[in-house]
């Protein structure tokens, strides 16, 4: 009976400490992210759906590949609809969509260029590691530089994404029509990574306000650099879910 | 870094609120407050303002419903000769109210009015924290949902009108702009306003579950959480993962609508040409981002007013509660199912029969832990020292809805009889039950019951009796008849059943269900007198007017921000002491230290937290716990 008694313990779950151990500003950051995970996730599926209620696009025979780094004209996407690879019937190929690469028009590069990107964003993660582990040294100007890469890294997918974009509207791609397949086809596209831009547009404005905060001293003065920590949280998420959107758009 | 995170935790918890009060001026107090009891009143307010529209909608389309050929001049006064030519209500008018009263109800009501209310008063108050984990998110989440709800209400003042699709926005018609008037502007206004409620949805869960798991006062163990805590705890959850799926869903068709795209629009002919610049979306798509939310979202407005029920029902019984455990182990269920129960809303989509088989199965067994809860509300309610006041009246009432209302519930689920009743007035009678009057009868209850935490006042008790049975009867009167109606197979939606000779027979039924209807909704009228009157005149009431347990009643009845003088109570002991053997009062405080010789009745050993081996592993804890909950697991 005794050993019931029961005494106010500081156990993990028991009150009056975190169970987690960490601060609720963290906890929230978790909880939202989980919460923007289902709205990318209603997107995805959305687009899985609407995929998959049309065919892929034929192979194409030996006669019609076409070998990386080779010359294409600048009727390629004419000749693709003629041969009827692109056609409004069928899901087009990524590959056939997205071979252009920044000054090296009339060359075959498939899937270069949303390379680079993901490169480029999974490299302002790492930066963005390097920044909290800094903060947990309290090492400012470390901090400071590694958040300026990160930043980099960012505004620098944002140029990638808007050249690629520009690119795909030159081609003739709008929210209601394009010439590689369905209309779908285009409007996903916009949708879905314009939603992920958002997200690291409003990413690249955190990591500037905590950067700005970083340089005049806030956390410096407050004695840790956990918000370092909160956006780094923030930031790994827009990259983890580029790697969904790059495996579901590009690669599938 | 475990040590600076825990003293981040323990400075940051105390810094803000506690000790030095800010000077407050009208505007932090009473308008931009980022304290959670002024906001749960704002969260109320607002809410019982939306509800008293959505119960007048409801009465003018139930007048037309049944004097489908009467005129009634008076409308025409009111709401002028295009809504109301002739004293008959226009039909697109008619689908607008249809349509606007579910969204108010459904959404504003029962979700904002009732979670919203509730979640912010109670989760500080009975879990022991200074204020919600960040009060000004929790003010971003209070004026998000004030604005989502004046964008709606604007909707009527618009030429156009408002949505007129149907709560559920199906498209192609809410796709199509040029379908109707109503699914012109009015409904680009509800999506706007729908935005704005899932933000405000949002920011509300992120605070109410990380206030529930990392504030709690030393001794608020998880499992001596009131019953109250809990539900709001998984309602915060359900709305966190669904909403976002809705935002999703609505994003497409706002592309849909504005943007030329077709996501959810397949072939469509008017006049023998095509209608659509594009073609091949599938409406059946946004039904299942719709449903994705919908159908939690029925447990996001059950779950609290079932947690309030569970603590009402203890307080006034002076017992217990039965099945603590199982009463937690059964919300946990229900918050489960419901992810994976959507389909049954689409039986009649043409769904791969197999698919209908698992969706159909999962929902039936939510009948279960359903079942459990009534029985447990039952055995707790068996031998109590039952007090009758306004806010067990109501409690009760509840109990009675949600076995009346779950009971056809069992019939929809059915894949092979939903093809008969699907869109029919039995639905609407089985959910207008389950959640509309269950609900709404959880947040009278505890309306009445938190009043004096409130406001400091005591409401009207004889006022709150005539309120309750006016209500209960009326309710009753409204929807029971319905159920034959459906059953005969009368399509819910129609504007008038008269042209219709298989269905204009029930059309003295019809007119019972409207004079009873504007009897229940007169009878709001007490209500709304004794809850304002009570404001300012009520009578003073004292500390602990229920002689409750629960934290919330050890707070100042003054309004402080910091919700205590001092230190934050320790809690020592679960929230059902009632009428424990071996104390005088038939309550025992959760600040009560249990002393040496305090007898141990059986069900606490349960009750006894994570086992020392493992204490400092959360996770290994938390799983033993659940595991001798199950009791899968032997102490």
């Amino acid at each position: 009976m005794t050993s019931n008694t029961q005494a106010v313990t500081s156990k993990t779950w028991s009150g009056g400490r975190s169970p987690f151990k960490i601060s609720y500003g963290k906890l929230m950051m978790w909880i939202f992210l989980l919460s923007d995970a289902f709205t990318f996730s209603s997107l995805l599926v959305g687009y899985g759906a609407v995929r998959f209620s049309f065919p892929s696009s034929p192979v194409l025979t030996e006669t019609q590949k076409i070998s990386p780094m080779s010359h294409i004209g600048d009727d390629f996407v004419e000749k693709m609809q003629q041969t009827g690879i692109f056609s409004e019937k069928h899901w087009p190929s990524a590959d056939l969509v997205f071979n252009h690469f920044p000054f090296l028009h009339g060359i075959h590069l498939p899937l270069m260029f949303v390379s680079l990107m993901t490169f480029i964003l999974i490299f302002s993660s790492v930066t963005m590691v390097l920044a909290v582990e800094a903060g947990h040294r309290n090492d400012r100007k470390k901090v400071e530089k590694y958040m300026l890469y990160t930043i980099l890294g960012g505004l620098a997918f944002l140029g990638c994404q808007a050249w690629e974009w520009t690119q795909f509207i030159t081609e003739g791609s709008t929210l209601s029509s394009n010439p590689f397949g369905p209309s779908q086809f285009a409007a996903l596209f916009f949708i879905v990574t314009g939603f992920h831009g958002f997200h690291v547009f409003s990413g690249v404005v955190i990591n500037f306000i905590t950067y700005l905060n970083t340089v005049k001293g806030t956390y410096e003065k407050r004695g840790h650099y956990e918000m370092i920590e909160k956006v780094g949280l923030y930031w790994h998420f827009v990259d983890l879910v580029w790697v969904f959107v790059f495996t579901f758009f590009y690669l599938i | 870094m475990t040590s600076i995170a825990e003293t981040l935790y323990h400075s940051e918890e105390s810094e803000p609120h506690s000790t030095h009060h800010h000077k407050e001026n009208f505007i932090t107090k009473y308008i931009f407050s980022q304290d959670h009891k002024m906001i749960s009143k704002q969260f109320l307010i607002t809410g019982i303002i939306m509800g008293c529209l959505g119960m007048m909608m409801s009465v003018l389309f139930r007048l037309q419903l049944a004097w489908p050929d009467s005129s009634f001049p008076i409308l025409e006064t009111l709401l002028g000769s295009k809504w109301a030519p002739g004293g008959k209500l226009d039909p697109s008018f008619y689908m607008g109210l249809v349509t606007i009263h579910g969204t108010i109800m459904v959404f504003f009501v029962l979700t904002a009015g009732l979670s919203g209310t509730f979640s912010n008063l109670l989760i500080p108050l009975q879990c022991g924290a200074r204020d919600m984990a960040s009060p000004f998110i929790n003010m971003l989440s209070y004026w998000f949902f004030f604005l989502s709800s004046v964008v709606l209400t604007i909707s009527f003042l618009i030429e156009s009108g408002p949505a007129t699709v149907g709560w559920t926005i199906y498209p192609p018609l809410s796709a199509l702009p040029k379908a109707m008037p109503g699914a012109g502007l009015g409904m680009t206004l509800w999506l706007v306003a729908m935005v704005f409620f899932i933000v405000s949805a949002l920011l509300g869960g992120i605070n109410y579950i990380t206030t529930v798991l990392n504030m709690r006062t030393k001794g608020m163990s998880m499992n001596r959480l009131p019953l109250t805590i809990w539900a709001f705890f998984f309602t915060a959850v359900l709305g966190l993962l669904t909403f976002p799926v809705l935002l999703g869903g609505a994003l497409l068709l706002i592309f849909d609508r504005s943007f030329g795209t077709s996501f959810y629009l397949s072939d469509i002919f008017l006049n023998g040409e095509g209608a659509l610049a594009n073609s091949g979306g599938s409406p059946i798509l946004f039904q299942h981002l719709f449903w994705f939310l919908g159908h939690p979202e029925v447990y996001i407005i059950i779950l609290p007013a079932l947690g309030i029920t569970s603590e009402i029902i203890a307080i006034n019984a002076r017992k217990p509660i039965f099945g603590y455990t199982a009463m937690v182990i059964s919300i946990t269920g229900i918050a489960f199912l419901s992810f994976i129960v959507w389909g049954h809303h689409m039986f009649i989509t043409g769904m791969n029969p197999l698919l209908g088989l698992v969706f159909m199965i999962f929902t039936l067994i939510i009948a279960v832990p359903s079942a459990v809860k009534s029985f447990n509300y039952l055995a707790t309610l068996w031998r109590g020292n039952i007090h009758f006041t306004p806010p067990m009246l109501f409690a009760i009432g509840l109990v009675s809805f949600f076995i009346s209302g779950g009971l056809t519930g069992l019939f929809l689920g059915n894949a092979a009889i939903d093809i008969q009743l699907h869109d029919t007035y039995f639905v609407v009678a089985h959910f207008h039950i389950v959640m509309g009057c269950a609900a709404i009868f959880g947040m009278m209850a505890g309306i009445y019951h938190w009043f004096p935490r409130m406001y400091g006042r005591m409401m009207n008790n004889t006022l709150g009796y005539l309120h309750f049975w006016l209500t209960f009867i009326a309710a009753y009167m409204v929807f029971f008849p319905m159920h034959f109606i459906g059953l005969a197979g009368v399509p819910r939606r129609y504007y008038q059943f008269t042209v219709l000779p298989e269905f204009g027979i029930w059309n003295d039924v019809n007119v019972l269900i409207t004079v009873a209807a504007i009897i229940g909704a007169l009878a709001q009228i007490l209500f709304l007198y004794n809850f304002f009157s009570s404001i300012f005149c009520g009578k003073k009431s004292e500390q602990n007017p229920w002689k409750s347990n629960t934290l919330e009643w050890t707070a100042p009845v003054e309004r402080i921000h910091g919700n205590w003088h001092g230190e934050i109570p320790q809690v020592h002991r679960w929230a059902y002491d009632y009428s424990k053997p071996g104390f005088e009062e038939d309550y025992v405080p959760q600040t009560v230290p249990v002393s040496d010789n305090e007898e141990q009745l059986a069900f606490e050993h349960v009750l006894s937290v994570d086992n020392a081996k493992n204490e400092d592993n959360y996770t290994v804890s938390f799983s033993s716990l659940m595991l001798k909950w199950l009791g899968l697991k032997k102490s």
